[in-house]
C-alpha cells in the first residue's frame, strides 16, 4: 500500500477529484495548507509597509491505494493539476505499513 | 476634585427632556408655519437620529456581503463599501441633491437642477423650511445616506470578479446622475408625484433603481468562474454566516430609520405606525423564506431566511404608512416566498447574483410597489405599474450602457488569474485574514 500526498493551487481541487474519481479512487484527505517551492511567495504592502508573503495557500491531497493503484493516480493528479506555471505543485509517495477501517476492524488492502 | 465646568448636571438634563417631551404632546402635530420651537427641534432631532440609522445599513451591506462571498475577496468587498459611502455623500452634496429636488424642472417634469452645491438660503434653518419638520442640513444628510444605500446594492451583485475602477466609475456616475434624476420624478415632486404614484420610503426609488443596476451588472459582467458548469449551478459557499446574520440584523435596524424618517417628521402615530408594519413585514418575510425554502430545498437555508428578512422589508419600504397592520404581513409574507424562487430561477438563468441583491431589492421592491396599489384603496395598482415601468426604463439601460462602455475601454472584469487568487491579494495586496 503507499501513501500518495499531492500539494497543488486550491483551484485544482475540482479537477483534480473528478479526475480521481474516474480513475476508480473512493476516498480521499484534503487539507488547506500553505506552503512554497520555487515559486516565491509575493509582495504586500500592509499600511505603506513592504513584506513578503511566502506561503502561498495550497491544497494537500492524501489517499491511500494498493500499489497497482498509484501510477494511474500520480497520473491522474498530474494531468489535472498541470497548468504549467510554476506553482503547480508536488506529487509524493511513500510506504503505508498497514491500514484498518475503523468500522469494521479490516485490515490491509480490504481496508482501503 | 476639579469641577469641569461644562458638563451639563444630570438632573438638568433629564428635566430638559422630560419637558420637551411634555411640550410635543401638548401642541398638535401640524406641519406649518405656526409650529413651535419645541416641536421643530423635536421633529429635527427624530430626522437626524433616522439619519444615522439609515447610516449604519452600510456596516450591515458591507457585513452581509462579506459574509455571502468568500474569504479570498473580503478586502475587496469592504474597499468598495467603505468607498461607495464617500463617493454617494460627497456627489449628492455636488449634484444629487439638486438633481433630486431641483425646485422647479426645466425639461418637462422630468429634468431640473438646482445648481452645484448645497446653500440652506435664507429660510433653510428654520420652521418654514419643511414646516418645521426638518432644517436643511438635515434634509440634505437624510437623504444623502439614502442616495449611498442604493449604489451599495449593485456592490453585492458583482461581487468577486468586477474590477474594482470600474465599479467605482460606475457608482459614481450612476448616484451622482441616474438616481436623484429618477428620484426626482416622484420625491422631487416630479411627472410621477403628480400622477399619483407613491414610493414611501423608496422600495422603487432606492431599492429598484439599484436593483436595476444589479441586474445590469450581473448581465455585462458574466458569471463568476466555476459558478456555472456543464449547465449545473454550482454553489460558490460565503465564508461567514455569522457575518451575515450581523448584516442583515444592522440592515433591520436601519430599516427604523430607514421607514421611520421617511415620515419627515416627529409625529408619534405614522412613526410609530411604520415602525410596526416595518418589523411585522420583515417578520412576515423571514417566516415566508423559512417555509418556502425548507420545503423547495428540503432543508431550511440560513442564507434563505436573511434574504426573507429583508424581502419583507423592502416590499414594505413603499408603502409602510398607508397600508393596514394585516397587510404589511401579508406583503411581508409573500415577499419572503417570492425571493427565495427569485433566487433559485435567477440561478437557474445562468445569472449569477452572489448575494441575491436582484431578487430582494429589484423583484421585492417591485412586489412593494405593486402592493400598494393593491392594499391601499387611495392609491392605483394602474400608477404604480406605471411608475415601476418608468424606473425601469430609465435604469436598466442606463447602467447597462455604463457598464458597456467600461467593458470596452478599460475593462469590467479582472483576469481569470486574479478571480482565481482572489481580489485582495490582485487589487489591494493585502488580505483579509492573515495567516500563518
Amino acid at each position: 500500500m503507499k501513501l500518495i500526498t499531492a500539494i497543488i493551487k486550491p483551484h485544482i481541487l475540482d479537477a483534480a477529484r473528478d479526475a480521481l474519481s474516474k480513475a476508480g479512487i473512493q476516498g480521499l484527505t484534503v487539507t488547506e495548507a500553505r506552503g512554497f517551492g520555487r515559486q516565491k511567495g509575493h509582495t504586500e504592502v500592509y499600511r505603506g509597509a513592504e513584506y513578503s508573503v511566502d506561503f502561498v495557500p495550497k491544497i494537500k491531497i492524501e489517499l491511500v491505494v494498493d500499489d497497482g493503484q498509484v501510477d494511474g493516480v500520480v497520473a491522474a493528479i498530474s494531468e489535472s493539476a498541470r497548468t504549467g506555471e510554476i506553482g503547480d505543485g508536488k506529487i509524493f509517495v511513500s510506504t503505508i505499513e498497514s491500514a484498518i477501517r475503523i468500522r469494521t476492524g479490516e485490515s490491509g488492502v480490504a481496508a482501503l | 476634585m476639579m469641577k469641569c465646568n461644562r458638563r451639563i448636571p444630570t438632573t438638568r438634563l433629564v428635566a430638559s427632556i422630560f419637558g420637551l417631551l411634555i411640550l410635543a404632546q401638548q401642541v398638535g402635530y401640524a406641519q406649518d408655519d405656526t409650529v413651535s420651537t419645541e416641536l421643530f427641534t423635536v421633529n429635527n432631532t427624530w430626522m437626524l437620529v433616522a439619519t444615522f440609522l439609515v447610516f449604519i445599513m452600510h456596516l450591515g451591506f458591507a457585513s452581509l456581503e462579506s459574509g455571502l462571498t468568500q474569504a479570498k475577496n473580503t478586502v475587496n468587498i469592504l474597499f468598495k463599501n467603505t468607498a461607495i459611502v464617500a463617493i454617494g455623500l460627497l456627489t449628492y452634496a455636488f449634484v444629487g441633491f439638486n438633481l433630486m429636488y431641483p425646485g422647479d424642472f426645466s425639461i418637462g417634469q422630468f429634468v431640473g437642477f438646482a445648481g452645484v452645491g448645497l446653500d440652506p438660503g435664507p429660510d433653510g434653518n428654520t420652521v418654514a423650511y419643511a414646516g418645521g419638520g426638518y432644517t436643511y442640513w438635515t434634509d440634505f444628510i437624510f437623504q444623502a445616506m439614502f442616495a449611498a444605500t442604493a449604489a451599495t446594492i449593485v456592490s453585492g451583485a458583482v461581487a468577486e470578479r468586477i474590477k474594482l475602477g470600474s465599479f467605482l466609475v460606475f457608482t459614481t456616475l450612476y448616484v451622482a446622475i441616474i438616481y436623484p434624476i429618477a428620484g426626482s420624478w416622484k420625491w422631487g415632486g416630479g411627472w410621477l408625484d403628480q400622477m399619483g404614484f407613491y414610493d414611501f420610503a423608496g422600495s422603487t426609488l432606492v431599492h429598484s433603481v439599484g436593483g436595476w443596476g444589479a441586474l445590469a451588472g450581473v448581465i455585462i459582467l458574466g458569471p463568476r468562474l466555476g459558478k456555472y458548469v456543464n449547465g449545473q449551478v454550482r454553489a460558490i459557499a460565503g465564508h461567514n454566516m455569522p457575518l451575515a446574520t450581523i448584516g442583515v440584523f444592522l440592515l433591520w435596524l436601519g430599516w427604523f430609520g430607514f421607514n421611520g424618517g421617511s415620515v419627515l417628521s416627529a409625529d408619534p402615530e405614522l412613526v410609530s405606525l411604520v415602525f410596526v408594519t416595518t418589523c411585522l413585514a420583515a417578520a412576515a418575510g423571514i417566516i415566508g423564506a423559512m417555509f418556502t425554502s425548507w420545503t423547495v430545498q428540503k432543508k431550511p437555508d440560513l442564507t434563505m431566511i436573511l434574504n426573507g428578512a429583508l424581502a419583507g422589508l423592502v416590499g414594505i419600504t413603499a408603502g409602510a404608512d398607508v397600508v393596514s397592520v394585516n397587510a404589511s404581513m401579508i406583503i411581508g409574507l409573500i415577499a419572503g416566498i417570492i425571493v427565495v424562487f427569485s433566487v433559485l430561477a435567477i440561478d437557474r438563468n445562468h445569472l449569477d447574483d452572489p448575494v441575491g441583491a436582484i431578487s430582494v431589492h429589484l423583484v421585492c421592491g417591485i412586489w412593494g410597489t405593486l402592493a400598494v396599489g393593491i392594499f391601499s384603496a387611495d392609491h392605483s395598482f394602474v400608477t404604480q405599474l406605471i411608475g415601476v415601468v418608468a424606473y425601469g426604463l430609465i435604469s436598466l439601460p442606463a447602467a447597462l450602457i455604463i457598464f458597456t462602455v467600461l467593458k470596452s475601454t478599460v475593462g469590467l472584469r479582472v483576469s481569470e488569474e486574479e478571480e482565481r487568487g482572489g481580489l485582495d491579494v490582485a487589487e489591494h495586496g493585502m488580505e483579509s485574514y492573515n495567516g500563518i
